[in-house]
Formats: structure tokens, C-alpha cells, sequence
């Protein structure tokens, strides 16, 4: 015990922390950030912070691509003058293509993924399954510090492009196509810049591999006694599966990343079909095939959007529990449906090329799988539903996310079917339903989770709790905010806006849609401001709120069994699990929670030696 | 508090209804009624689905009001004591709401196959239409030859269209695979006759691009390698947009075009002074550079 004691709490008192040394311990963990540190805590919040600053950036570069389609070619306030590309402050075209790629690129790569397995995967997998760090607490570290060069190499690809400044940034989207990506010539970004792009998105690909390898390899190997897989709760389901889909999918998107880097710079033509002229230039010898690099960037790329969202499903599956003091309703249905989700997540890709000009079977194929994910999606809709349906929900930050999640994750789940049916999805393929769809599932569900994930374990993190008013205001301006910038890219794709594009208004059938993209770019400025407040309260919150305990929800999960923060090797009281983690209200105990962790009361009467009662998970 | 929440959640999805509701009156819907027999068909398939998903968001969304307003009066104060209610779930209600909505997919997944196959499967192409479309405009061709009318080609950032050119004794050739001397060229400019459905041979030169003619609800991507036949078929003769929907550089959104749908004897019309412009002035022949 007392190998745990450098830190809060602690020789494992689990009362009053008014007289220790150190007085501001709660911060032990945020001091340990700067610096290299093996500590799987200090690593998840590494990657938190730096996700938080990239959300910024990324937002700010989604303004910089609403600004545009709210008042074209007039010149941008604030970063325009930032950025030589934009000539004088105006968004010049290239610019613009630039501003799309890097903003889906730094939420995709740099803001979603790792904020759920690298910040909240990293935190939580030792603590909910009670082990003392990960199993490979160095290459764990690694996966860390090798996002920084990836944020490196992304930000030399949007200010060097064969030389600084104008023209420089990818250009190809974040899905980079061939042959636009592929050959020098074809885009003004398609230099360097996409070089450089393409390192970024290999070195967050290790990244994420280094991680996965860790959270598997932990889950199976160092749970605490009792922790069975069907006591495990929903988040590290989440996580685990997130974790087997990157194994499997991520290598293909780094060879294919490699073929394009190849093809590039050593003269290959894997992606680069023959007899190309691009740009009045020489033919381009070839040989390859362009679908092929959509067939394997979706194969990694689709499954990433479940990468994106399994983990969120099951932070809020225990949240959503905990707050609406309820167990789970269906337990099993949900490990399935996680499962089902991900295992036809790999089957699917092909929905993305259904206008493609692959084989029009394939098509048909795709579309069955792709509408049958629909399925697992809605029992786990059902099941949230089920979960609140006579609890008793505390109406706080953390649970207002939460049910955010679900209405939004409701939206973007049918709008999918959508696009699902091929033929409707004829016409709204690459319009902005499309772009709709995906924010409401990666921004709308996703982000909204992470918001609730980080005011639930905040006091775990630093021992305080953020401040509920100012959660409050971020939520409310934030919902607003995201639906009025979001709800009306149905109506422009069904109103057939193309989506990447410049300027809309060139095209009359689209140029009464102006006033409704004025009104998007206001709603997504008001939410983009929100996000200061998010910023503000958890750095506020880290001297003056107040203080948490080690339980301040009344939590079952084994990270509320350790002290907050927690030392190094997590627990000071070894954790021993005897039930599920979701033992709400039970009616055999006498408080609303039972922790994983309570040593169920020897039943005294009968014998003297007896064995502890195990109860049912 | 509670209240405002419960009514919070509540709002907004009624909100969300009636703004679909009002959007075709504030023309933020299609842009027109289909113009083309398949577009009508998908669109008929997209209301379907519309009424399909209104129900379920309207059946969620209310479920989780309702929840929640539950919720918050269970937590009056005379209710504050009680336990939530302890249930681990319901095996029978949990497979009733998973195999309804299994059916309704598999519903949906199976009726809009046709839709698909016809648009895309070459099978399932109106082959006897698009023929006697070709007679009408007195094109001579054998069987082997192919079906198309127009062969379109893409590149950053303009369309390029090649026609086929005329016989001696007035009949129109059939389009071969290879550019033909006698071939006539336009950019930026497709007719097709209206009212019958014709075919296009679909190709790009350099990058991916994509056909999109919204009006007509046709969407196509043209890919650096592939030649992809598309038919289509307009209602009524008139001009239409014709955009690219694949991101192709940085001149993307200016990839714009006509389509111009006409009368029979107003596209050989149209071929006619084709052919005579290019046989006159050879300098319209060259497609005009494009920067810009
Ligand atoms: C969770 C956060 C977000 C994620 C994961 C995300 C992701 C993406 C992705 C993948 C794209 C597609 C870009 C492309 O066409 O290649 C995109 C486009 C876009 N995003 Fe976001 N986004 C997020 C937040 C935001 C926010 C906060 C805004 C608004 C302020 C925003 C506005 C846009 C817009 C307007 C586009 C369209 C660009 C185009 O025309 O293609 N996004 N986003
Ligand atoms: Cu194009
Ligand atoms: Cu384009």
C-alpha cells in the first residue's frame, strides 16, 4: 500500500483529505503531462489535452469552410490573414479544398480517434478492470509521443507544398482519391503538402496500432479477480472491440498509404491507370486502378467510423446507468450489438463506391449489409431508452450529453438509411446530406459522449468537480448550435448541393439556399464559441471547484474504488470484483449503487466459516 | 430544471418535423419534380423512406421524452426515496423491437433493388427503348455496335463531349470506342433527345470526376480507366444543369455545364451545324484552355 503513497489519498483512507503534505495533489496527475511518463493516466491525459486544443483547430478550420459558404469571396476575419493562401484574406479556391481536407482530417485523425481510445481508452481500461497499468505501459508512452510528429507533419502539410506558402496544403480531401492524390500534377496540393499528409496519417496509424495492441492484450490478460468478460462493463466492450477492428483494419490503410507514398516517389502505379493526361501534362504511365485505393482506404476507413463511435456508445451506456440510477437494460443485447456492429462494420465498405463504377452486384451486396447495421444500431437506441425508462435521472451535465448522444445518434442512424438504399442514394451521394449524416454520428453522437465522459471523470482525473452552471450553458449553446448548423445540410443535399464545393451560388437551382447557409454559419460560430467555455471550466476547475471524493457519482465501476486522482499502480485497496457493474436500486442492498468491488457482507447466522455471497451479474 | 430539460428534448424534434414539413414550400427540397421517369422513382423511394424514418424518429424521440419525463416526476420529492426501478432488461420486448425492425429493413432492402438494377445493371438496361431512340434519329448500326449516343468526358475542370459524325448518305454513324475523323466535339455542351432513353459512354482523362445531373437525379463517377455506359431519359425538352460531384481539384464547384434535352430533329440539327463549324473554322475544335 504504501508504494501508491507519493500521490492523493494516501495510505487508502477513503475520508477526509484535509490534512496531507502536499496540498495540491489533485493535480498530480495534470503535473506529470509535460514530461515522459509511462503512466497510463498520465498518457490518457496527454492525449485529452491535446485532442481539446486540436478540436480547436479543427473548428477553427470548419469556420474558415463556412465562412465561405456563407459569405463567398469575401475576405475572412481573423485567420485569413493568417495564411498566404488566402490572398488578402479571401478564400481562394485552393484554399478552400485545403481548409475542408485539413479540417476532416484533424477532427478524423487528430480529435476523434484519439480522443476515445487514446485519452478515455488509455485512463480507463486499467482503472475499470482493475489492473495496475496497461501491459505495455512503454509502448504506450510511444503511442502518445508519436502523435506529435503526426501533428507536425499535418501542419507542414498545410504551410509547405514545394516551398512555404501559397498553394501549400493537400488538396485531395481526407479520403485522398487518386489520381488527384496521386500524381504531382493534378492539384496544387499535390506536391509536398500531400506527402507530408500522407506521413501524418501513417505515423496516427501507428499510433493507434500501438495502442490497440495494448488495450487488447490488457483486457484479455490483466483483469482483476472476478472481473469475467460478461462482468466487464460496456466501455471497455467498447474499447476492446474498437480495439480488435483497428488490428485488423488499420494495416490496410498503412500499405495502401505506403503504395500511394510509392507510387509518388518511386515511379509505381499502383493507383495510376494508363494513358492519363493531367493538366495538359505528358501521359502518365500506368497500369493501376484508382477503385483500388477506394476499396482499401473504406476498408480501413469504414470500420473507422465504428473506431470512431463504439467506444462513445459504451461510455454512455455507463453513464447513462449510473446517472438514471438503473441497471442497463439488456446487458448481453448490448455486448452483442457492439459485437454485431463491428463484425458487419468489415463488410460494408463498399457503400461509400456504390456510385463508384464498381461492379454493380457488388452494390447490391453492399447495400444488404449495410442496411442490416441498421439493426444492432436500433436495439442499442432501445436499450438506452430502456435504460432511463424508470430510472431516476439526475438531470446534471453528464446526463444531458448523454441523452444528447442517443437523439442525435437516433439522426444519424436514419439518415443513414438514406444512403443505404442505393438508388436514393444515386442522387444524395456527395451532396451535403451526406455531410449532414456524418456530423450528427461523429459530432452529433460522438463528441457529445466525450463531452459527458469528460465531466464524469473529471474528479477522477484531478479530485474536483467541474462546474455544473458553465457545463450547462456549453451543453445548451452546443446542442443549439449543432443542429442549427447540421439539420439543414439535409435540406441543402436534398435540394442537390454538391458538397467541396467553392461556390454553390455559381449554379442558379442553389443560390436560394444562401440565406439558410448564412443562418448554418452563424449557428456552427455560436457552437464554435461555445467550446471556450468547455476549455475555461475544465481549466477553472482544476483550482477552485469543489472537491470529489472517490465515488462522487455513486458509481459501481472499479475506477471509483481507487482514489481520486489515483497513484501510481492505480489502487490502494486491491480490487476484488464480485458482481456486474451495473447493480442500480437493486433491492437486495440498501443504498441505490453496489459497487464491483463491495465485499458482499458474510451472512453471520448460519455458519462460521462461510463463503462470500457472489450475486448474479 | 427538469421540466425545461424534459420540454428541451421534446422541442427540438418537433422543431426538426416541422421544418421538414415547411422546407418544399420554402424551396429547401429537390430542386423541381424529377425530370426523368428513374428520378421519379427514386424520388417515390426516398418519400418512402422519408415516412419510414419520420416514424421511427417520431416513435424514438417521443420514447425518450416520455422516459425522461417520467423520469423527472419520479424524482418529486414525495418520490425522492424510491429506488429506481431494478430490472436488467426484457427478453421479449427486446426481440420484438429488433425483429421489426429487421423486417422493415429487409423491406426496404429488397423494393429498391429493381430501381438499382435498372439504373446500373447493363441487363437490365431499356435496350429496346434506347434502340428505336437511335432510329429515330436514322442511326445506321449494326448490332455490335454500341448503344451509345454521346461519349462524355471528363477533366479538370470542363466536360468534354464527342458525338459521332455523319454518313454520306445522311444516316448517323454509330459511336466507336476510339475517336473517329469524322467525329464532332462540343465542351461544356450535351444534347440528347428528349423523351426516350439514351445512352452515354461516361470517361475521365485525368482525375475522378463525377456526372451529376441533379433535375434528373443521375449520378455517375467517372474513373481515370473506365469507360461507364449511363442512360437517361428526360421528361421534357429543356435545359438542365449538369455538375461535377467528385472532388477534382481546386476548380471543382466551376465544373458546370448544360444539358440540353431536345426534339429529334433539333439534335441532328444541332449535329448538323456541329459538323459544319468544325469543318469551316477548325479553331472551335480545340477545346478552349481552362485557366482561369
Ligand atoms: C466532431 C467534430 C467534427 C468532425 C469529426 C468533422 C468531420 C468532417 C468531415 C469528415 C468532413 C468531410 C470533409 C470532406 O468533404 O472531405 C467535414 C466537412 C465539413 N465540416 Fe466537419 N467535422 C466536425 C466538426 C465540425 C464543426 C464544428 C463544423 C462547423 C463549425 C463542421 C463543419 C463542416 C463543414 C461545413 C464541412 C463541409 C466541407 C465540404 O464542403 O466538404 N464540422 N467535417
Ligand atoms: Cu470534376
Ligand atoms: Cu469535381
Amino acid at each position: 500500500m504504501s508504494s501508491v503513497a507519493a500521490t492523493a489519498d494516501s495510505a487508502g483512507h477513503d475520508h477526509d483529505h484535509g490534512h496531507h503534505a502536499h496540498v495540491d495533489d489533485h493535480l498530480a496527475l495534470l503535473k506529470a503531462v509535460p514530461f515522459w511518463s509511462t503512466d497510463h493516466k498520465v498518457i490518457g491525459i496527454q492525449f485529452l489535452l491535446t485532442t481539446l486544443v486540436m478540436m480547436m483547430v479543427g473548428g477553427a478550420l470548419a469556420l474558415g469552410v463556412r465562412w465561405q459558404l456563407a459569405f463567398p469571396w469575401e475576405n475572412m476575419p481573423i485567420i485569413g490573414a493568417f495564411f498566404p493562401a488566402s490572398a488578402g484574406g479571401q478564400v481562394t479556391p485552393e484554399f478552400y479544398t485545403m481548409l475542408f481536407t485539413m479540417h476532416a482530417t484533424v477532427m478524423i485523425f487528430l480529435v476523434i480517434i484519439p480522443v476515445l481510445a487514446g485519452a478515455f481508452g488509455n485512463f480507463l481500461i486499467p482503472l475499470m478492470i482493475g489492473a495496475d497499468d496497461m501491459a505495455f505501459p512503454l509502448l504506450n508512452a510511444l503511442s502518445f509521443w508519436v502523435m506529435l510528429p503526426a501533428i507536425f507533419f499535418f501542419g507542414m502539410s498545410f504551410v509547405w507544398n514545394d516551398g512555404w506558402g501559397p498553394n501549400a496544403g493537400p488538396g485531395a480531401g481526407w479520403t485522398s482519391y487518386p489520381a488527384l492524390s496521386a500524381i504531382k500534377a493534378a492539384a496544387p496540393g499535390s506536391g509536398w503538402a500531400q506527402f507530408w499528409w500522407l506521413m501524418g496519417v501513417t505515423c496516427v496509424g501507428f499510433s493507434s496500432m500501438m495502442g490497440s495492441i495494448n488495450y487488447m492484450t490488457t483486457i484479455i490478460n490483466m483483469r482483476a479477480p472476478g472481473m469475467t468478460l460478461l462482468r466487464m462493463p460496456l466501455t471497455i466492450w467498447g474499447m476492446f472491440i474498437t480495439a480488435v477492428l483497428q488490428a485488423f483494419a488499420l494495416p490496410v490503410l498503412t500499405a495502401a498509404g505506403f503504395m500511394l507514398v510509392a507510387d509518388r516517389t518511386l515511379g509505381t502505379c499502383f493507383f495510376i491507370p494508363s494513358g492519363l493526361v493531367v493538366n495538359n501534362a505528358a501521359p502518365t504511365v500506368g497500369g493501376g486502378q484508382t477503385l483500388l485505393w477506394q476499396h482499401l482506404f473504406w476498408f480501413y476507413s469504414h470500420p473507422a467510423v465504428y473506431i470512431m463511435v463504439l467506444p462513445a456508445m459504451g461510455m454512455v451506456s455507463d453513464m447513462l446507468a449510473c446517472m438514471s440510477r438503473k441497471p442497463i437494460f439488456g446487458y448481453k443485447p448490448m455486448v452483442y450489438s457492439l459485437a454485431a456492429i463491428a463484425g458487419l462494420g468489415f463488410i460494408v465498405w463498399g457503400h461509400h463506391m456504390f456510385i463508384s463504377g464498381m461492379n454493380p452486384a457488388l452494390g447490391m451486396t453492399f447495400m444488404i449489409s449495410t442496411i442490416m447495421i441498421a439493426l444492432p444500431s436500433a436495439v442499442k437506441v432501445f436499450n438506452w431508452i430502456g435504460t432511463i425508462w424508470g430510472g431516476k435521472p439526475e438531470f446534471n451535465v453528464i446526463f444531458l450529453n448523454c441523452v444528447a448522444f442517443v437523439s442525435m445518434f437516433i439522426v444519424g442512424g436514419l439518415s443513414g438509411i438514406f444512403m443505404a438504399a442505393v438508388p436514393v442514394d444515386i442522387y444524395i451521394h456527395d451532396t451535403y446530406f451526406i455531410v449532414a449524416h456524418f456530423h450528427y454520428v461523429l459530432f452529433g453522437s460522438t463528441l457529445f459522449a466525450v463531452f459527458g465522459a469528460i465531466h464524469f471523470w473529471y474528479p477522477k482525473m484531478f479530485g474536483r468537480f467541474m462546474s455544473e452552471g458553465w457545463g450547462k450553458l456549453h451543453f445548451f449553446l452546443t446542442f443549439i448550435g449543432f443542429n442549427g448548423t447540421f439539420f439543414p445540410m439535409h435540406l441543402l443535399g436534398v435540394a442537390g448541393m454538391p458538397r467541396r464545393y467553392a461556390d454553390p451560388y455559381l449554379y442558379p437551382y442553389l443560390e436560394h439556399l444562401l440565406p439558410l447557409n448564412q443562418f448554418m454559419t452563424v449557428s456552427a460560430a455560436v457552437m464554435g464559441f461555445a467550446q471556450f467555455i468547455l476549455i475555461g471550466n475544465f481549466i477553472f476547475s482544476l483550482f477552485s471547484s469543489r472537491k470529489a471524493g472517490r465515488n462522487p457519482w455513486n458509481a459501481n465501476g472499479l475506477e471509483w474504488h481507487a482514489p481520486s486522482p489515483p497513484g501510481h499502480g492505480n489502487f490502494d485497496i486491491p480490487a476484488v470484483v464480485y458482481r456486474g457493474p451495473y447493480e442500480y436500486s437493486s433491492p437486495e442492498h440498501d443504498s441505490d449503487y453496489w459497487p464491483q468491488a463491495e465485499v458482499p457482507k458474510p451472512v453471520v447466522e448460519h455458519e462460521s466459516e462461510t463463503t462470500p455471497k457472489i450475486a448474479p451479474a | 430544471m427538469k421540466w425545461f430539460w424534459c420540454l428541451f428534448f421534446a422541442f427540438w424534434p418537433t422543431l426538426t418535423v416541422a421544418l421538414c414539413l415547411a422546407s418544399p414550400g420554402l424551396g429547401w427540397w429537390f430542386p423541381g419534380e424529377a425530370a426523368s421517369p428513374l428520378g421519379q422513382r427514386i424520388d417515390d423511394l426516398f418519400y418512402l423512406i422519408l415516412i419510414i424514418c419520420t416514424i421511427a424518429f417520431i416513435g424514438t424521440q417521443a420514447g425518450l421524452a416520455y422516459v425522461l419525463f417520467r423520469g423527472a416526476y419520479d424524482t418529486e420529492p414525495e418520490a425522492v426515496t424510491k429506488k429506481a426501478w431494478h430490472s436488467h432488461g426484457s427478453h421479449e420486448l427486446e426481440v420484438i423491437w429488433s425483429v421489426i425492425p429487421a423486417i422493415v429493413l429487409l423491406f426496404i432492402a429488397f423494393y429498391q433493388m429493381d430501381v438499382w438494377a435498372e439504373y446500373r445493371v447493363k441487363s437490365a438496361f431499356p435496350r429496346d427503348k434506347m434502340e428505336t431512340a437511335l432510329k429515330r434519329v436514322n442511326q445506321k448500326r449494326t448490332t455490335k455496335d454500341s448503344l451509345a449516343l454521346a461519349e462524355v468526358t471528363a477533366r479538370q475542370f470542363e466536360w468534354l463531349i464527342r458525338y459521332p459524325g455523319f454518313n454520306d448518305d445522311g444516316t448517323l454513324k454509330p459511336l466507336m470506342k476510339d475517336p473517329q475523323p469524322t467525329d464532332l466535339y462540343a465542351v461544356n455542351d450535351l444534347h440528347l433527345p428528349a423523351s426516350a432513353p439514351v445512352m452515354i459512354n461516361l470517361r475521365t482523362m485525368d482525375v475522378q470526376h463525377s456526372f451529376f445531373l441533379p433535375e434528373l437525379r443521375i449520378k455517375q463517377d467517372a474513373v481515370p480507366g473506365l469507360t461507364i455506359p449511363i442512360w437517361l431519359e428526360a421528361n421534357k425538352q429543356q435545359t438542365y444543369q449538369l455538375l461535377c460531384a467528385e472532388l477534382c481539384g481546386w476548380g471543382h464547384y466551376k465544373m458546370k455545364a448544360r444539358f440540353v434535352a431536345e426534339s429529334d430533329e433539333n439534335f441532328i440539327e444541332y449535329l448538323r451545324q456541329l459538323e459544319r463549324e468544325q469543318n469551316e473554322d477548325r479553331v472551335d475544335d480545340e477545346p478552349e484552355p481552362s485557366d482561369e
